[in-house]
């Protein structure tokens, strides 16, 4: 027999970007242990729909833990209280009759509420627009099998591509940063041989990019890597470093070496 | 209407070459000038719109979600096929070619096909040079695998977030060109209807789903890459948001729909738990490759632990019905037979509706064969995904799968050029109806969407331009003012009925009548009784519907109530599509015509044509156009995988 509940929730309301908000409370009640914690939403919302009320906004597409749209900050966790699993992917067999359960938006300077439990992220992608990515020209690519790949350097270059944007790690930050997003991208192509032409000019702009949107820095709380519900890993923001460091090494030689080609 | 479909003639491996050679080009000084219109922003439109804007074109993209890369196709888990023939096992073009209008039950135009097939290679290279981490063997060469049906191994996969990888290669290319200035993204904005003046595709009105404004935006073309209709069923494994209104919206305005019956359903999904769920997951059909399927032989066995059913009282039942392709048989009959397992009241799991709908996929054979090690490196990522939903572990206890629906095949009429019936409408990705004919092979969606995005709209959409000056359309015309009113009044009218029952239940009542009239298996009778019943649900949404808030802010029920509209409308045109087609197609199964053997039985001298309807201002009576089919090349036979 299935297990049904009744929880409490304290959820953030906002009307609209800069307006006040505040917590109140929900009744959920005959909480099927298989729901998902968005479903449980959903029938939350449902009820609130019926009596004309306006119900929570969340942000929410695949519900499958890849597309990253979701994310809540779930009694204090981002995504609540299991390891590697998105809002989405969190069933309710992890709580118990009687709990009360607080929900909140992720709260950073650089994602805004816009309403109740959404956020706008767009930082996200104007750190992918500032390099996060091989200048390719469609149609210009080599035969795919003609540069050989090492297995690990593939396979830790997929590590760290598996990021799904959702923002959880910069909600999870004592400092709101933004370190093992930008981490992750530079990493993801820092680590293949497409990457290599870029490498040191991305990281100077995806980092120099991370710190004009607002976000703090990282002083290794490790929080990120725990709330990550794709388990990339601190080292990255390591990796990341270096990068940086040795971009920046090589950046006066580069503005040289180009001033000396134009004379 | 005439449909001209444009498809070269010649030899079939030439024509894509000797079509792209006869299009017309523009100066690369004057694309700056022409503005064009790219909505959605998966594989197919992030790469169209990334393309369109590297070449010079002045670019808008549109996407509903917070980020273009959240598109849907994030969620393609198995693979992309290439015909690259890196495992030496007899692949090539052709036989992609040819695979792939079987595939289709020949219901698809072979110079589409070809093409299609032909442009796989180039998808990958670019891809690769992209960044995207493919698997790869330790010689550091790109690994292959064989995927649902193939017999060789031409599938390209990056673990089980295919999908995911290749939609941030496309994402990457479109940030690059934001970054550029040559595309301008509108993020939360989603496209409500299409601008058609005297004839032609000049923009579409869309809300700003944040702040609700609903405006034109104006342009010389359009290009629209919005994806399939599976959420009509409510439950399917679409994301949440994927909606048909701005393909429903474009054939409102003259574009034709195509095949709209034609859709897939996907083997191996986790069954439903409760009537509380949302959406179905998928688990890709990989698990096929080392899974057994099988349901107890005595019904009674149900409520047995499967590890207490006795190896002998298994009924491994595609082993036994198909000993050559066995558990890899195609979609449609892997779902089909899984179908007639339940209904036969041999179901696993629990009871939802009064039927057990479930049938075991058992890992514990492939576990002692290969090592746990083995199966771990290729499903681990899938395994944890199971548990997570359903809270037992595939390596102790079989999974439970069953059929949901997952791709569409049918969409808008397009030609050769992925042009629709509105000049300067041009449709790719799933939101067209080419390529898959009446049914899709695995990893074949990413395929498609790709070949369109990267490699076949920047042409033909140049061509198109090319012959046309750049000129502006006032804002002040009366067709965009128009336009603008009709969807502000449409808005206002969902927002003033003021009834009783939600958006989402008025869905799921439609989804489940649509499942069970027009899903896996469709009757005369059971069509008509659709039929009969979609009018009158429609009529109570428009009476009873309640929607709070206002349309000025961010309103999640009011964008739900908009797409749950016009699947209504879409449902209707579906069944009538079904109900005309007296044959069996790849996923649409008329249970009055099947063989001896209970295999989709199709009639090639009545309806090897394309069915593209036209909307005529009456649901219930779209008109008819057919596109007769031919094949050249690929000739008709009864698909046999026994």
């Amino acid at each position: 027999m299935d297990r049904a509940m009744n929880l409490v929730l304290k959820v953030w309301r906002q009307k609209s970007r800069g307006a006040p908000g505040g917590f109140v409370r929900y009744e959920a009640k005959d909480v099927n242990e298989h729901m998902s914690f968005l479903e449980m939403l959903d029938v939350v919302n449902e009820a609130l729909s019926a009596k004309g009320e306006e119900p929570i906004a969340f942000d929410h597409d695949c519900r499958e833990g890849i597309c990253g749209s979701c994310g809540v900050v779930i009694d204090g966790v981002p995504h609540g209280p299991v390891r590697g699993t998105t809002a989405c992917q969190l069933h309710m067999r992890s709580f118990k009759d009687g709990d009360e359960v607080t929900i909140e938006p992720w709260r950073a300077g650089a994602f805004p509420v816009i309403r109740d439990l959404v956020v706008d992220r767009a930082a996200f992608d104007r750190i992918i627009q500032a390099g996060g990515y091989v200048s390719l020209r469609t149609g210009s690519a080599p035969e795919s099998n003609s540069l050989p790949i090492a297995k690990v350097a593939s396979d830790s270059a997929f590590d760290a591509a598996t990021c799904i944007g959702c923002g959880a790690c910069v909600a999870a930050c004592p400092n709101a940063s933004a370190a093992l997003f930008t981490a992750a991208k530079i990493s993801h192509l820092a680590l293949l041989p497409q990457g290599e032409p870029e490498r040191a000019d991305r990281a100077r702009k995806m980092v120099a990019q991370m710190d004009a949107e607002g976000f703090g820095h990282c002083t290794s709380h490790k929080e990120c890597e725990a709330a990550c519900p794709k388990g990339i890993s601190i080292g990255f923001i390591a990796k990341m470093n270096r990068e940086l460091l040795s971009a920046l090494v090589t950046a006066p030689n580069e503005v040289a070496r180009r001033a000396k080609g134009n004379a | 209407m005439d449909l001209h479909s444009r498809a070269p003639s010649g030899p079939i491996e030439q024509r894509w070459s000797q079509h792209r050679f006869e299009s017309k080009l523009v100066n690369p000084a004057n694309r700056r000038k022409y503005e064009v219109l790219v909505v959605g922003s998966g594989l197919a439109g992030g790469a169209a719109a990334a393309t369109l804007g590297e070449m010079g074109y002045s670019v808008s993209c549109f996407c509903y979600q917070d980020s273009p890369r959240r598109a849907h196709s994030i969620a393609a888990q198995g693979g992309i096929n290439a015909a690259k023939n890196y495992q030496n096992d007899g692949d090539s073009i052709y036989r992609l070619f040819y695979d792939t209008v079987k595939g289709g039950d020949f219901r698809a135009r072979e110079s589409n096909v070809y093409r299609l097939a032909e442009l796989s290679v180039n998808i990958i290279d670019q891809c690769v040079a992209q960044g995207v981490p493919f698997a790869r063997e330790y010689s550091g060469l790109l690994a292959n695998r064989s995927f649902g049906g193939a017999q060789v191994a031409r599938t390209f996969y990056a673990r089980g977030q295919t999908g995911q990888q290749l939609l941030l290669g496309a994402y990457q290319a479109l940030e690059r060109q934001i970054d550029a200035g040559t595309v301008k993204m509108y993020p939360r904005t989603e496209m409500l209807d299409l601008i058609v003046i005297d004839g032609r595709a000049r923009g579409i009105v869309a809300r700003d789903l944040i702040s609700g404004k609903v405006r034109a935006h104006l342009a010389d073309v359009v290009v629209l890459c919005t994806g399939g209709y599976g959420n009509v069923f409510y439950l399917s494994t679409n994301a949440k948001g994927c909606n048909a209104s701005a393909s429903w919206r474009s054939h409102r305005r003259g574009a034709l729909f195509a095949n709209p019956c034609f859709t897939q359903i996907h083997p191996t999904c986790i069954p439903q738990s409760g009537d509380y769920q949302s959406k179905l997951t998928l688990m890709s059909e990989s698990l096929r490759n080392d899974g057994r399927v099988w349901v107890p032989k005595d019904a009674a066995d149900f409520s047995k632990a499967p590890g207490a059913i006795a190896e002998a009282a298994r009924d491994y039942y595609l082993e036994r019905l198909y000993p050559s392709f066995g558990n890899l048989v195609p979609r449609d009959i892997a779902s089909r037979r899984a179908k007639e397992m339940c209904d036969e009241g041999r179901g696993v799991g629990p009871e939802v509706a009064g039927v057990r709908r479930g049938v075991y996929l058992d890992f514990s054979d492939a576990v002692k064969r290969l090592g746990r090690k083995v199966v771990q490196e290729r499903y681990d990522n899938l395994f944890q995904m199971y548990e997570r939903i359903t809270g037992e572990n595939p390596y102790e206890v079989p999974m439970r799968m069953y059929p949901a629906i997952h791709y569409t095949m049918g969409g808008l009429w397009v030609d050769y050029d992925l042009q629709s019936t509105v000049p300067g409408l041009f449709v790719g990705g799933e939101a067209n109806f080419s390529d898959h004919g009446a049914n899709r092979l695995g990893a074949s969606a990413l395929m498609q969407g790709l070949a369109d995005g990267y490699f076949i709209l920047p042409v033909t959409v140049s061509n198109f331009l090319a012959s046309r000056k750049s000129d502006r359309v006032d804002e002040s015309h009366a067709a965009v003012k128009g336009a603008v009113a009709e969807v502000s009044g449409r808005i206002d009218k969902l927002l003033s009925i003021k009834g009783k029952r939600t958006p989402d239940s008025f869905h799921r009542e439609l989804g489940a009548l649509i499942w069970d009239h027009c899903g896996m298996g469709r009757t005369e009778a059971g069509l008509r009784q659709a039929l009969g019943r979609i009018p009158q649900l429609r009529e109570e949404f428009w009476t009873n519907l309640r929607v709070p808030g206002s349309g000025e802010e961010l309103n999640q029920s009011l964008e739900k109530a908009g797409r749950v509209a016009d699947f209504f409308e879409l449902a209707e045109l579906m069944c009538l599509d079904a109900l005309h087609r007296n044959e069996s197609a790849g996923g649409h199964f008329r249970e009055e015509f099947q063989t001896d053997e209970g295999e989709a039985k199709r009639n090639d001298d009545e309806f090897s044509y394309v069915a593209a309807w036209e909307y005529t201002g009456q649901l219930h009576s779209p008109k008819l156009s057919k596109e007769a089919l031919s094949f050249e090349y690929v000739h008709p036979s009864q698909r046999s995988y026994k």
